[in-house]
């Protein structure tokens, strides 16, 4: 056993309301910069949809993860070193510009700088912040928004194309749900594993994906390695970028901008405790509706004594061993069962799991008068709800519905059941019987997914500075197939045409000269003016200071 | 410009750039194998650079200072940010999370706050951010000239205005470019002098200032209508003007609008969304909703679009636009059949007969039809004056009459009458006593009566057109109730007349009901609504009963969020009648969990005593000019001349004559002229010379008023707008976007206010639709403002029409406070930065134009006495001026300043005391207290207080006093001086409350007694309000505020004729309408009354397009602009279409053949815009959606329909008066500031839209 902590997040869909705080909030603290003014490392999708970048879903086309080979072991979609080797200056799987969206800005100076008796009232037009030429947009980073999909643009969504049951995309059948994103942060992330230069890595204290901006060599395999696409190159620095879990504020025990931004209330961060000894194992599994509980046996409760022991014995602090056993997460995950992984297909083990939201009932059943609260009702009204099942097992679990549909029966037993309390009424514990809980079960789940505060919905154990970076010592986490004979990009398959490394590999891309430290200059500076106007056309606007 | 970098094609991803860093790609290739060579030592040097390389983001989360703000728009959310500052520069902000909590069994608030307050901080260095006073050239170079010629800036600015020449060389140049930065001094110079020449030329009421939603930024919105104030100028209201303010409500409770802020949402257990897409409306406090849920709260929405709330609902009611009321009348049809009627549910009759005019007596009427035969209808309230042994009481008109079970007319407590006078004290109060009324008539013996009721869903006669959405005329619907005789009079109960208007039939009485279930012809029924809603009346029986059924199980916890969907009708007032009765019979109101929950541009400003002491200057002279925006600019942009909405076209066909042969212009002239609603620019003769006038003739000021407008020889400016004498001459702009936004009819705007380059398409008023009561000039007027100003921190439509814009500082550089209802914390806004460039803060700029003003006024001005026409007020002994609502002929009626015309008050006016006057807090608030909703709060201590921690001015004509010089002072002033937020001024006016009703209340405030809230408290955190009489809830001992709980638990009356929440309501103009009791009318029939399109109706007649479509336009809010003014937002734009979109849907879009993201033109009588289609299924056919706040600033083409610039969002709707919505001088329909007046309604309008040229010129 080979215990690891995990910084893991929930996102209850059933709450979100599509309001884009999150990606907002982020953007503003870490990518309004040149370089990255089309990246969202956190973004919100309104299903169905084509998502950002468009129909990255789509493995046949962008080869992101990994896939199960014939012998049973898995391997990356977008194939192997040699593969990347072959294509590392031309990646056919690499998603072009127009595949996000072209950013853009508005020559808004020309409000105040039209000449007196201009014919019409000044208007500022759109102008492309990647040749500065007029434009007429025609993809955003959230194009589809609120579109409940749309005839003309959801017919490329990927999840309705694998639906078996045609979706008619029709008025009084309008269904949609909004699926926020962020990295993943996988514990097999198919993105460290495609990196050519090594520079893609898994923290070792908490499991977060990142950059070493000093070590990357933009080749952008990570890019199209990743299938959920959410890493991204910076244009002008020339890097690979993501979303870092916001790790400064996590390490000094404060949530994720994008959760504590999160107005819904909808998002949950935890550590979970896990086995990286059986991430492999967990990746690999034939079924793909297996990989869920694949995934859930490779975690390791926190409340275990034997876990304990292990986990203080590999130098977990105890605290965070606590904090593990308070986690949102793993309540979520594994105590209630209502959190799922998003396309556990792709086999990453992904740690942003999700809530599957309810919706309402269709039209038939407003037509016939029954009465859809009543709890037998409820439990039996998942068939009529407006978002298909199968649409929601397409993205949580490989197309399997019955977790999903155990997912949402809970939530809406866990209605009925609290609908007599609120009314005063003796609580019916059948209700959580029918759904294999307790009433207090049912009663504990309420409180976490409907009051629980600010310290309830992040239990975030701080860093531990007075030990530094003692817990380096501990394997970090590369990828978790990159041991022998491993299948990892980073593994020893082509160990023997390696070359020692060039020393300009430490000596070249360190201080301040490197493009990481540039940009620490003009941290503050750029930060606004990149978004706030397309820099440098005279006469056009800039955010100049 | 420090960049030189440009993330040109050559390195972005789209092309597989061969190495995108510095390396090349030998070392690359090295790297390639470095892990994989070197695995002895991979993980320690791995580890190493990945340290380092972490630097980068560690080094971005780092900050100097994180400073709390909030934002002053008005969205109404209040919420608490931080934001944070590096460097001296704004980098971004985030929500704050400490705001107090509401206990351990709900959810708290927190985070509050939306991706459009998150991106707020992008305007603060964007390159539209106005950073230097700005004006327009040719006016600049006007005024140099005129400056050479004229050393007085007071006779300079009369050299160029009175120059037609001149004027019109630089009013035509407005929206054309051109504006030029300019000092500080010279743009101050330029609009002081505009003011000092106004007011010595043409009077202080040609002045105007239009800011709004004060509670969202109190001192800012305060510093310039207390200028305004001090000055005599108008100060233009917002709520009603933006069809926000439901008049409903003002007839209902006799309230303005008081909701349950969005924390008692978590109380309910059956919730509607009716009209209000909370999740994008109310952003910040969506959660509410959702995690209510989880309780096993039902959740039901209702709108015609599958709206982003719908995703909650369990329910989802798809109804057809406008069509609410009909909705609303048959789920009350089920709830009074089901559970009044068969079931008596005794929980829903006690409360209606407590708490609302159900058991009340009405008289009825007869009346000859047209036909000859003679009909009974309902007709004014029973008195006590009707009944001998009561008739000598004092207000006796305004005691109300109920029947008692013995038999006898009873008159209870509580109502106006006892609210005012002597005999009332102790008695205002809903105690019942020894009174136990009956319900219905029914309950007795009793005579069956036919009435006659108007119903508004037929077919216009003389029209064969059965299409559905062309209805909206009037006929008859017959229907009994029980009555009995009380002396003369033929009564029965307002009870009575309900079931009869909702079509419940109880015992044999005579009329038409419904034969069964399936009956689509009576009004009221299911089957009826289920033909005009779209809704299965299945589903409309059962909501009705879960809704019912809850309210009885949680008494009263069934709440209707209601918002602008339902609200900004041309008859919202009855749609949201029919849905408030909801509330009313299930016994909702005034319960933690139920009621009313109206969110359209609601606002609180909960410190509101203190706030209108400071706002308005009632510390220094009372009262103040405010104005209903509505038919200000409906007359000052000339949209009365185009107009010509007979008001016969709305009246029901019981009505009397006095409707007939007038448009509803007229009845606004009507209404003005008899006091009920205020009118600014009152008289056509300067307000100043009136009083020198009366004095030369030796007369007393009202006197000689009446005197001269008997004579005609003074005549009111409303008559005739186009008298270049009654031109607004000033008008200046903060905290507003009203030219790119709220201007409806925006096309007019340009030509007749502005004198701008206009899109109108309307032609002027034939003579036969002509006003009869104004003056029709064959030219009309145009360019009439002189000076408009805008005071902004970014580019509008309103600033590029303006002739100086001045640089205001944001949100996030100054000092201000904030309230709503949706949370009981008030706010502080704090400077992260010091306002950059030049901007200056409102107070500071109006505080120094009042300082310019002061000094010119030596020469020009001194003191003079303003005659002030003010409306009879609500809340006042004013209501009880007209008893029964009933009018006579103008013609007849004497002129009774105060009674049947306005107030004549005259105010003295020391014009060179201006600033000093701004800079102190007058005497007046502790000399004559402070006027708060019908109490007065005396605050001799509080400005002692004031005194010491502001300081008194040691100078100057106000020494002594104490200091408001400061905006922190200003705020300390309006905290120390309201109940919510100290304690002991909320004890002391219940305490004056408590000797009128005789019932218990300062308790509520006990608890806080000793609070007081400063300016510091609200740095440190959210500070919560106090319980007090300035509002209609409780916050005691932590509840969550639900409107009317003090009402429904201390028995404390509402502010309406009964005393309880109305049904019915009895004025004379309410009848004529056919409105007495809640009905439902569809929306305005805009190709009847108006020549526009039918909606399905298809043309190919444009000749650059194929076929266009009528369809009916709806402009809701927008997800992606910062509420209804800002769209120009980066972040904003980027997540969303990036510009002027209409949501169609796939129907209406292959009719016109329009792919998603084609260009399209829409455009009716009133203008054009152009858009981009965004073609979704989601949308209903027939209908389409162009956002609120859809602006002209960004990304919007020529149209090809008029060749200029696209118009915004209202360029295609109008101000339309609707006559019930002028009623005043009467029990609850009395005038308030933001409370009653004329609506902007928008929501009827229809348009024609097509697919134009994909080719677009800018």
């Amino acid at each position: 056993m080979r215990i690891m902590a995990q910084m893991a997040m929930v996102m209850n869909l059933d709450k979100c309301i599509g309001c884009h705080t999150c990606s907002v909030t982020c953007k503003q603290a870490w990518t309004n910069r040149s370089g990255l003014e089309y990246v969202w490392f956190n973004n919100v999708e309104t299903r169905p949809g084509l998502g950002y970048p468009r129909t990255y879903e789509d493995q046949d086309r962008w080869k992101g993860g990994w896939i199960r080979q014939p012998n049973g072991r898995i391997r990356l979609r977008g194939g192997g070193r040699l593969r990347k080797l072959a294509t590392i200056f031309y990646n056919p799987d690499m998603p072009k510009i127009a595949d996000y969206y072209e950013p853009w800005t508005y020559d808004y100076d020309m409000l105040l700088t039209a000449p007196a008796d201009s014919p019409h009232v000044p208007v500022a037009r759109p102008r492309s912040l990647i040749t500065g030429e007029e434009m007429k947009i025609s993809w955003s980073a959230n194009w589809d928004d609120d579109l409940a999909g749309s005839q003309e643009i959801a017919v490329n969504d990927p999840i309705l194309a694998k639906m078996n049951e045609k979706v008619r995309l029709e008025y009084e059948k309008t269904f949609m749900f909004y699926l926020p994103r962020i990295c993943e942060h996988c514990l097999n992330p198919s993105c460290v594993a495609s990196c050519p230069s090594g520079a893609m890595y898994k923290r070792v204290e908490d499991g977060i994906v990142l950059v070493d901006q000093d070590q990357c060599r933009g080749w952008r395999m990570c890019v199209s390695g990743c299938p959920y696409k959410k890493v991204y190159f910076n244009h002008r620095s020339g890097k690979a970028e993501k979303c870092t879990l916001c790790y400064p504020r996590l390490e000094e025990g404060l949530p994720t901008v994008c959760s504590e931004t999160c107005v819904g209330r909808l998002r949950y961060l935890g550590i979970v405790l896990y086995d990286a000894d059986r991430v492999t194992e967990a990746a690999s599994v034939e079924d793909e509706h297996d990989l869920l509980a694949a995934q859930r046996n490779a975690f390791l409760d926190p409340h275990d004594p034997a876990v304990q022991v292990a986990a203080e014995a590999a130098g977990i602090p105890h605290d965070w061993i606590q904090a593990a056993q308070r986690s949102p997460v793993w309540r979520l995950i594994h105590d209630y069962e209502v959190a799922l992984p998003l396309h556990p297909e792709y086999r990453t083990l992904p740690m942003v799991w999700y809530v599957p939201p309810l919706s309402p009932i269709v039209d038939e059943v407003a037509r016939t008068g029954n009465d859809a609260e009543d709890h037998r009702v409820l439990l039996t009204a998942l068939s009529t709800m407006r978002i298909p099942l199968e649409y929601m097992a397409e993205l949580f679990t490989a197309g399997d519905p019955r977790p999903v549909e155990l997912a949402l029966r809970r939530l809406a037993a866990m209605r009925s059941y609290m609908r007599d309390i609120n009314l005063g009424n003796p609580p019916q514990e059948e209700i959580a019987a029918a759904v294999g809980m307790t009433g207090q079960e049912v009663e504990d789940m309420y409180r976490l997914l409907a009051i629980a505060d600010y310290d309830e919905r992040y239990v975030i154990p701080t860093t531990h500075g007075e030990i530094g970076r003692a817990m380096a010592a501990v394997d970090p986490m590369g990828c978790s197939l990159d041991e022998p004979d491993g299948v990892g990009m980073n593994g020893p398959g082509l160990a023997a045409a390696g070359h020692a490394h060039s020393e300009a590999d430490h000596g070249g891309s360190h201080g301040s000269g490197s493009p990481g430290g540039a940009q620490r200059v003009r941290l503050t500076l750029s930060r606004r003016e990149d978004l706030d106007g397309f820099p440098g056309t005279p006469g056009f606007a800039g955010g100049a200071l | 410009m420090t960049s030189t970098t440009r993330p040109a094609g050559s390195t972005g991803p789209e092309h597989a750039a061969p190495t995108p860093s510095d390396d090349n790609g030998l070392l690359g290739l090295g790297t390639f194998f470095r892990r994989g060579t070197a695995s002895a030592d991979k993980r320690q040097l791995f580890l190493t650079g990945g340290r380092e390389g972490d630097v980068f983001y560690r080094d971005r989360w780092s900050h100097d200072k994180v400073v709390r703000s909030t934002h002053g728009v008005n969205c109404t959310g209040s919420c608490s940010w931080k934001v944070y500052v590096k460097d001296g520069i704004i980098t971004w902000e985030a929500q704050q999370t400490d705001y107090p909590g509401t206990g351990p069994d709900m959810p708290d608030y927190e985070p509050r706050g939306c991706p459009r307050g998150a991106a707020f901080s992008w305007y603060t260095y964007s390159p539209t951010r106005v950073r230097y006073p700005y004006a327009r050239s040719v006016l600049l170079r006007l005024w140099r000239e005129a400056k050479r010629a004229h050393p007085d800036p007071v006779d300079a600015w009369e050299s160029i205005v009175e120059d037609p020449e001149k004027a019109h060389a630089y009013k035509s140049q407005r929206g054309k470019g051109g504006l030029v930065r300019v000092s500080w001094d010279t743009a101050n110079e330029i609009a002081a002098a505009a003011h000092v020449y106004t007011i010595k030329r043409y009077g202080p009421d040609r002045l105007a200032g239009f800011s709004v939603i004060p509670a969202m930024s109190q001192v800012s919105y305060g510093a310039g209508t207390r200028f305004y104030s001090l000055l005599g100028g108008a100060i233009l209201s917002f709520y009603d003007w933006y069809a926000d303010l439901p008049m409903a409500s003002p007839q209902v409770f006799g309230d303005q609008t008081d909701v349950p802020e969005s924390g008692d949402w978590y109380n309910s257990s059956y919730l509607m969304m009716w009209g209000s897409n909370v999740p994008v409306t109310r952003t910040p406090d969506a959660h509410f909703m959702t995690e209510v849920r989880y309780k096993g709260t039902k959740v039901v929405t209702v709108s015609p679009d599958y709206a982003d709330n719908t995703k909650f609902a369990d329910e989802w009611m798809a109804i057809h636009p406008g069509t609410d009321g009909a909705l609303g009348l048959a789920m009350g049809h089920v709830i009074l059949r089901d559970f009044h009627v068969a079931a008596g549910t005794p929980y829903f009759l006690d409360y209606m007969k407590k708490y609302t005019d159900a058991p009340y007596l009405v008289a009825l009427a007869e009346q000859r039809l047209p036909d000859g035969t003679l009909t009974h209808v309902p007709g004014k309230f029973v008195t006590a004056e009707d009944l001998p042994e009561f008739a000598a009481e004092e207000n006796a008109a305004f005691r109300t009459v109920v029947m008692d079970r013995s038999g006898a007319p009873r008159v209870p407590n509580g109502s106006l009458g006892h609210r005012f006078g002597e005999s009332g004290l102790g008695k205002w109060n809903l105690e019942a006593g020894d009174i136990d009324p009956v319900m219905s008539l029914l309950e007795g013996s009793y005579e069956p009566v036919e009435l006659s009721l108007p119903r508004f869903d037929t077919v216009p006669a003389g029209t064969d057109d059965e299409d559905a959405n062309h209805v909206g005329s009037s006929s008859l619907v017959r229907r009994g109730v029980p009555a009995r005789r009380v002396g003369e009079l033929l009564v029965t109960t307002v009870y009575d007349l309900m079931l009869a208007q909702y079509g419940v039939e109880r015992a044999p009485l005579p009329g038409e009901w419904p034969r069964d279930e399936t009956d689509t012809e009576a009004v009221g029924t299911p089957a009826w609504a289920e033909t005009i809603t779209g809704i299965p009346a299945a589903q409309i029986t059962r909501v009705a009963r879960e809704f019912a059924q809850n309210a009885d199980d949680s008494h009263g916890r069934s709440m209707i969020i209601m918002g602008a969907g339902v609200n900004h009708y041309f008859h919202a007032d009855t749609i949201y009648r029919t849905m408030i009765a909801l509330v009313m019979m299930c016994g909702c109101q005034g319960r933690n969990g139920g009621g009313w929950a109206h969110y359209v541009g609601q606002e609180k400003v909960r410190p509101i005593t203190g706030f209108q002491q400071y706002a308005f200057a009632f510390d220094w002279q009372r009262p103040t000019r405010h104005m209903t925006t509505a038919s200000y600019w409906y007359l000052a942009t000339d949209q009365w001349r185009y107009d010509g909405l007979p008001a016969d076209a709305l009246a029901s066909p019981l009505a009397s004559d006095r409707m007939r042969g007038r448009t509803t212009a007229d009845t606004l002239i009507e209404a003005n002229k008899r006091g009920w609603m205020p009118t600014y620019p009152t008289f056509d003769r300067n307000s100043l010379t009136i009083t020198e006038d009366a004095a030369a003739a030796g007369m007393e000021v009202p006197a000689y008023v009446v005197d001269q407008l008997q004579k005609g020889e003074l005549h009111y400016a409303c008559e005739d707008p186009d008298d270049p004498e009654n031109f607004p001459r000033v008008v200046t702009n903060w905290r507003t976007n009203l030219i790119g936004s709220s201007a409806k009819g925006a096309e007019y705007f340009h030509k007749h206010l502005l004198g701008a380059r206009d899109a109108i398409r309307a032609a002027e008023c034939e003579p036969e639709r002509r006003p009869r009561d104004m003056v029709w000039r064959d030219e009309a007027a145009t360019g009439k403002v002189d000076l408009f100003t805008t005071l902004d921190f970014r580019m509008t439509s309103t600033t590029l029409h303006s002739d100086l814009v001045l640089p205001a500082a944001t949100w996030y550089e100054k000092h201000d406070i904030s309230t709503t209802d949706m949370h009981p914390f008030i706010h502080s806004f704090n400077p992260a930065i010091a306002p950059p460039w030049e901007s200056r803060t409102d107070f500071e700029i109006f505080r120094t134009l009042a300082g310019i003003v002061s000094d010119m006024a030596r020469e020009h001005l001194g003191t003079r006495h303003d005659l002030l026409a003010a409306p009879l007020n609500h809340d006042t002994p004013d209501a009880m001026g007209m008893p029964h609502g009933a009018t006579r002929p103008l013609a007849e009626t004497p002129m009774v300043p105060g009674v049947t015309m306005p107030k004549l008050i005259t105010i003295e006016r020391d014009y060179t005391a201006i600033r000093d006057k701004f800079d102190t807090i007058g005497p007046l608030s502790e000399k004559l207290g402070m006027p708060v909703k019908g109490i007065v709060l005396h605050p001799e201590q509080e400005i002692a207080e004031l005194a010491g921690m502001n300081g008194v001015a040691r100078n100057g004509s106000c020494a002594g006093r104490p200091l408001v010089d400061t905006d922190v002072k200003a705020a300390e002033m309006i905290l120390r001086l309201s109940g919510t937020s100290n304690g002991h001024l909320a004890t002391q006016g219940f305490h004056t409350l408590e000797k009128r009703t005789g019932t218990r209340m300062a308790d509520l405030a006990a608890e806080n007694e000793g609070r007081r809230i400063t300016y510091a408290d609200t740095e440190q955190q959210p500070q919560s309000v106090i319980t007090s009489p300035e509002w209609s809830g409780s916050e005691t001992g932590g509840r969550r505020y639900s409107a009317f709980v003090q009402n429904v638990e201390r028995d404390k009356p509402w502010h309406t004729l009964t005393g309880r929440m109305h049904f019915f309501l009895d004025h004379d103009w309410m009848s004529d309408l056919g409105e007495n009791l809640p009905t439902f009318k569809p929306p305005l029939d805009m190709h009847r009354l108006f020549g526009d399109a039918k909606i399905g109706s298809t043309t190919t007649g444009h000749e650059s397009a194929g076929v266009e479509v009528g369809v009916r336009y709806l402009t809701p809010h927008n997800k992606w602009s910062i509420h209804s003014e800002y769209q120009d937002n980066l972040y904003m734009l980027s997540l969303s279409r990036g510009g002027p979109n209409i949501w169609m849907s796939p129907a209406d879009a292959a009719k016109i053949g329009v792919k998603d993201n084609e260009w399209v033109e829409s455009y009716n009588r009133n203008g054009v815009v152009v858009a981009r289609a965004v073609v979704s299924h989601r949308m209903p056919e027939g209908t389409v959606f162009m956002h609120h706040a859809t602006e002209r600033t960004v990304d919007v083409p020529r149209t090809e329909t008029s060749g200029t610039r696209g118009g915004i969002h209202n360029a295609l709707t109008r101000v339309l008066m609707k006559p019930t919505h002028l009623v005043g001088g009467y029990a609850q329909h009395a005038y308030g500031f933001n409370y009653v007046g004329p609506t902007g309604n928008q929501r009827d309008e229809v348009t024609v839209i097509r697919r134009r040229s994909q080719e677009v010129q800018y």
